[in-house]
């Protein structure tokens, strides 16, 4: 489980979080929800340790995460796994070895184990016959599949995603939501994703928070968040035609 | 206010980077490929621009010094000094500056601006050290041995230009070349080209990491890798020249 306490964020005394609070539970997809812009990004790295929070407590488990130094992190960030909002897939390095990388750097497999557990991972991830492509010799939706591969090399127990499906086409938007699912089911990760694609909150979204300009709106779930009251939130929902239409109708 | 900022990040920034690497075996691996990289694959450049400079600076001695009483091995004597004393140090760091201080902000700043670096920090590794380390301690190692192959074919390039333009026949050169020879020379060269490697290293490495935009930003922490570097041994060329010499 990962809490979240009363979070505050400036960058250059412009403040971008305001008082954020929020848990998010093991073995479910915790959803992070807004407009662009608004912060969701920014939260998501604050989470994760990548921004230093000016107030407030992230805690994974029962250890306060913030204010651990970088070396005391390192045990935490070890069991993370991120997809990154670009893929972040090093352009260096062919798809094996990105998937590598993490298993070169922390285990003390022989070079076979760490290629099965590489071959397993982009399987996983259906990925076949591109183990010596580099990442610009591979399409988008391809690119954030290695990086989900990259991210569960290691067995992580928490995985973050940064709006996985953006700039992919629905049905690949898809198989990258319903794949997020599955690992956290079967794995028992607490998953926290970032998104503004409303298919991806009704296909997949089991909490859910809704943040605007820095502040956390709504929480709920699924079927909640279609009853909302909230008028920030609800142009939010509705802000799509298909989104109307299925307003109309319920 | 600007300046003291930087100095300080820069600081910051290097008590970062020299710190243990994570994995020794990985940190080998690294280490060679770089000295490849902005090493090995700068002797090319290296050595077309040291003969060129050595082949000038025996002409125009010898063009300066065409005196009846001036004995001919002088221009041996005097080429060797520039070369040994102050060019090829200056020049291959400057050379280098332009060639391996661009390619490694970029390569550095672009990493940054695609969430590369975040993605290493993430899974707990030192990113500053992991990617800055190798590539000082690999330029440090490697800068000297290109200023000492640019000495021998500075000197060579102004024989060649000696006896083949008629001006130095080539007994007096190799003579003068050989005329009362200080090895400590070489060796100053050598500390000199080190501290540049640093410079070069760490200064562009610093530019890189800290970008913060898009590609446009990355242009710009290039060019700026590039003039500061420049700038940074130009004034440690006089500053070691000083502490050396003096
Ligand atoms: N490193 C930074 N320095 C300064 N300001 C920043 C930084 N990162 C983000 N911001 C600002 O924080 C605000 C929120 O940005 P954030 O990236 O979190 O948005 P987002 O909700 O993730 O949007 P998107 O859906 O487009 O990814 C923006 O106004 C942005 O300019
Ligand atoms: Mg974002």
């Amino acid at each position: 489980m990962i809490e979240v306490r009363n979070v505050n964020k400036t960058f250059n005394k412009k403040q971008i979080l305001f008082d954020v609070s929020a848990k998010f539970e093991a073995g479910q997809t915790n959803l992070i929800i807004g407009q662009s812009g608004h912060g969701k990004t920014v939260l998501l790295k604050s989470i994760v340790g990548l921004h230093s929070i000016d107030s407030g407590e992230i805690i994974y488990g029962n250890k306060v995460f913030s204010g651990m130094s970088f070396t005391d992190q390192k045990e935490i960030r070890q069991q993370i796994g991120m997809l990154f909002q670009g893929s972040a897939l090093f352009d260096s390095l062919t798809v094996e070895e990105n998937v590598k990388f993490p298993l070169d750097m922390f285990s003390n497999k022989s070079t076979e184990e760490k290629l099965d557990r590489v071959n397993f991972c982009l399987n996983r991830v259906n990925l076949e016959n591109v183990n010596h492509l580099y990442p610009s010799e591979i399409s988008g939706g391809m690119q954030k599949r290695v990086a989900i591969a990259r991210a569960i090399a290691l067995n992580p127990k928490y995985l973050f995603c940064d709006e996985p499906n953006s700039g992919l086409d629905p049905k690949t938007s898809i198989v990258i939501d319903n794949l997020i699912y599955e690992i956290t089911k079967e794995y028992g990760i607490t998953t926290i994703m970032n998104t503004h694609d409303m298919n991806s909150v009704m296909a997949i979204g089991e909490k859910i928070i809704y943040i605007h300009s820095g502040r956390k709106l709504w929480e709920g779930n699924k079927e909640d968040i279609l009853v909302a009251k909230e008028k920030e939130l609800n142009d939010f929902v509705f802000a799509s035609e298909l989104f109307k239409r299925i307003k109309r109708n319920v | 206010m600007r300046f003291v900022f930087h100095i300080g990040r820069y600081f910051m920034f290097l008590n970062r980077v020299f710190k243990r690497p994570e994995k020794f075996k990985i940190f080998v691996k690294q280490f060679f490929k770089e000295a490849e990289k902005l090493g090995t694959n700068s002797v090319g450049i290296v050595v077309i621009i040291s003969v060129f400079m050595g082949a000038v600076i025996t002409l125009q001695t010898a063009y300066n010094l065409d005196m009846a009483f001036i004995p001919k091995y002088t221009i041996g004597l005097a080429a060797r000094e520039s070369v040994l004393l102050e060019f090829s140090s200056t020049i291959v760091g400057l050379i280098m500056a332009g060639k391996v201080g661009s390619n490694i902000a970029s390569e550095i700043g672009s990493m940054k601006v695609t969430e590369q670096i975040d993605a290493i920090e993430i899974m707990g590794i030192n990113s500053s050290s992991f990617l800055v380390l190798p590539k000082i301690l690999a330029l440090v190692f490697m800068m000297p041995l290109l200023t000492v192959i640019s000495m021998g074919i500075g000197i060579s390039g102004g024989w060649i230009a000696g006896f083949v333009s008629g001006e130095v026949p080539s007994t007096d050169y190799i003579y003068g070349i050989q005329y009362s020879f200080k090895p400590f020379y070489i060796v100053y060269s050598v500390i000199k080209s080190a501290v540049f490697g640093f410079l070069i290293s760490s200064i562009s490495s610093y530019q890189g990491y800290y970008v913060e935009g898009g590609s446009l930003e990355v242009g710009i922490a290039s060019t700026k890798a590039v003039v500061v570097s420049s700038v940074q041994i130009i004034l440690f060329n006089l500053l070691l020249t000083q502490l050396l010499l003096a």
